[in-house]
């Protein structure tokens, strides 16, 4: 092997047809995989697609409330869907999830009310559910900060003792493909390789980083980077949801029984904007969402059920149907949230009592009761 | 009592806390076989295992990020920054992370993390080895902020710090490590760690200072005393909660204030003591607060570093101002 056979090209991130494992072509043709049998009942397909359709579903309520001035912001996941639902149908209760802000397909699986997730882009607070509960983690804002939390979460774990046991769990962290180029993203990949941490690394590469193509972060696939830090990486069709099962829970199974870290890089596609205050027209050609369109995750677990005959019209209307009514409920919740008040910006930010909160929550309450006197 | 160095009384500290909580780990650059560079850790991988006592890779934001995931766990991670101008790649993680998270949970995870950091100069050091960073972190909400200055404080503020439901920044005076006194290990009987301490008595002018530079305004407040003037040397201990309370009461008697510490003066913690002073003792003060520390400039090269730490004489200076208002 030459250096220059190992270099990548510039500007070049790869093979134009990445090397990925599916299972579910765009047309919706099973195909098998050597390394990654998957067995899955009707049922299980039929709620996975339930799962697909009704995160979307969420999602696009989210991007009308922020169009509506009721959500400050929301980071859309549209064409995600099956990265995070796949990914998310395969953790077990005591695996533990690191996400990013756009995970609320993951938080689904979590059963993580949407309405938190609303909340934080709401402004109403900034998160606030118990990770401990969900087995999910909070929201991290900056750019992969807590990968290097699921990795000291990882080693944990393994200082608990429970791995290979049936209580063992391991830990996901999401991040997308900028993220890579984030020290603490390389760092985390540094630590969970040395201490053989339980960890799988689930990358959604969805091609853009706000506006900065793929080929501003590598010039090598991502996958192959984790060669470099000594754990395997695999690229699997990120669209196709049965393949971002049976490969997570591999990698899943992998890390609770000590065999250590996996890189996935979920090959996808960032549909919509970065987020709503974005305008991808300014950055990138209307051809090639169109062609990805066509790899839509949804349709093509449509078009299997349909062609296998597992499911009928009236399946398809009424998850339809509950994905809405599920949508309007949601949106009456977020309207009715009620702004926190202001004195609370005071709690929370210690465990102990802490002279200065209770010095400044003070002289600020006795501020505010001025006006309600002198408006007596 | 026994007799301790500084740097020894960490090491019986942390290693206290280690005995009497199996959650608490120890993680940093070196700090396994070698014990840390000034060897605080000395012995505690030997007795506590590789799995309590971690020699991490070279990478602080690394270390403080696993330590917080171990905290999300239910551990109680000390952390070892190996030097003060190291822990900058640290900084997002403690300041957007560490202290942050209580808040963005509301209060559903707590993080007990302690960060150490050998601080200041006068040791003869290269560049980055000197530096006094503690206002990044006292202008932090969430975090507490400690400096110990002498060998009993470092062995009961190391397990407060510990014991801390909150995360805790905790600096250590490194030129100190080696000073040696008498410290009650047999008693947990200690000063609240966010209380401040009167450590000399004195009528005529109160100077404020904590970390290192507490042991230079003793030996001014010795020299002063020999000139006649009574000098009250406060050790603040705590810099994030302040106990104001404690410099108020001084300042209120005396009048006079003068802050030392080895960090720039400007923007540095002086500046909050004294409009903190100022608003509440402004018709007790004879004179404003005056202010002894670094210049506002980079680290000097260590063999004219003596120039830029406060000393006896500069200090003497200003106790000297203080009176000539």
């Amino acid at each position: 092997m030459t250096i220059d056979s190992v270099r990548g090209a510039p500007g070049d991130p790869g093979p134009a047809e990445p090397e990925l494992v599916q299972l579910l072509t765009p047309e919706g043709q099973r195909v098998e995989h050597p390394d990654y049998p998957l067995e899955l009942g009707a049922d299980e397909v039929r709620a996975l697609y339930r799962d697909l359709v009704t995160v979307r579903r969420i999602d696009l309520e989210a991007v009308a409330l922020t169009r509506q001035g009721e959500l400050g912001i929301w980071a859309s996941l549209l064409g995600q869907e099956a990265a995070q639902i796949g990914s998310g149908r395969a953790l077990g209760e005591h695996d533990m999830v690191f996400p990013t802000y756009r995970e609320h397909g993951v938080a689904w699986c979590r059963d993580v009310d949407p309405l938190n997730l609303l909340g934080l882009f709401r402004g109403v607070n900034h998160g606030g559910w118990d990770p401990a509960k969900y087995g999910f983690h909070l929201y991290t804002i900056v750019i992969g900060s807590q990968t290097l939390h699921a990795t000291g979460y990882a080693m944990g774990i393994q200082r608990d003792g429970v791995l290979g046991t049936p209580s063992a769990g391991a830990t996901i962290a999401y991040f997308g493909d900028g993220a890579t180029s984030q020290g603490d993203v390389n760092e985390s990949f540094v630590f969970a390789s040395v201490f053989n941490a339980p960890i799988v690394f689930f990358c959604q590469n969805n091609q853009w980083a706000i506006s900065e193509p793929l080929e501003k972060q590598t010039r090598i696939p991502l996958y192959r980077r984790a060669q470099g830090y000594g754990f395997p990486g695999v690229r699997v069709d990120g669209n196709d949801v049965f393949a971002c099962l049976a490969v997570t829970r591999k990698a899943l199974e992998a890390a609770r029984t000590g065999q250590g870290p996996t890189f996935i890089e979920a090959y996808t596609y960032r549909m919509g904007a970065h987020t709503t205050t974005d305008d991808p027209t300014r950055y990138r050609l209307k051809a090639e969402e169109e062609a990805w369109k066509l790899k839509d995750p949804i349709e093509r677990v449509k078009a299997y059920l349909v062609r296998g005959d597992l499911a009928d019209s009236a399946f398809f209307e009424e998850v339809e149907a509950d994905a809405k009514a599920m949508a309007r409920e949601l949106r009456a919740a977020c309207l009715a949230l009620p702004d926190p008040e202001p004195l609370s910006i005071f709690e929370n930010v210690y465990a102990e009592p802490h002279p200065l909160m209770t010095e400044e929550q003070e002289q600020f309450a006795a501020y505010l009761a001025s006006f309600e006197e002198a408006s007596r | 009592m026994t007799t301790l160095t500084l740097g020894k009384a960490l090491n019986e500290g942390l290693r206290k806390a280690m005995d009497d909580d199996p959650k608490v780990l120890i993680m940093g650059e070196d700090v396994g076989k070698l014990g840390g560079v000034f060897r605080i850790t000395d012995g505690l991988q030997k007795d506590f295992g590789e799995e309590r006592v971690i020699d991490t890779p070279l990478a602080e934001s690394g270390i403080v990020g696993t330590a917080i995931g171990l905290a999300l766990r239910g551990y109680r991670p000390v952390v070892e920054i190996q030097f003060d101008g190291f822990v900058f790649p640290a900084v997002d993680q403690i300041i957007t992370q560490l202290a942050k998270m209580r808040m963005r949970s509301l209060g559903k995870v707590e993080l007990p993390v302690v960060v150490r950091i050998p601080c200041g100069g006068g040791i003869g050091a290269v560049e980055h080895h000197s530096e006094s960073p503690e206002v990044y972190f006292t202008h932090t909400a969430g975090l507490r902020v400690v400096a110990c200055s002498n060998p009993a404080d470092a062995y009961s503020m190391i397990q407060q710090s510990i014991a801390s439901p909150d995360p805790v920044v905790f600096f250590e005076p490194k030129r100190r490590y080696w000073d040696k006194a008498d410290v009650d290990t047999e008693t947990a009987d200690w000063t609240p760690l966010h209380a401040a301490r009167v450590v000399r008595p004195g009528d005529d002018v109160t100077v404020l200072s904590y970390g290192p530079a507490v042991k230079t305004c003793l030996e001014a407040a010795v020299a002063a005393g020999e000139e006649g003037r009574s000098v009250e040397v406060i050790d603040l201990r705590s810099l994030n909660p302040l106990d104001i309370e404690t410099v108020t009461a001084s300042v209120h008697r005396t009048g006079r204030c003068v802050v030392v510490h080895e960090a720039a003066v400007f923007s540095g913690y002086g500046a909050e003591l004294a409009a903190r002073i100022t608003e509440r003792c402004f018709y007790r003060l004879e004179a404003p607060v005056l202010r002894v520390g670094g210049f506002s400039t980079p680290y000097p090269p260590s063999r004219i570093e003596d120039h830029y730490l406060p000393d006896l004489d500069r200090i003497l200076d200003a106790v000297d101002r203080t009176f000539g208002w």
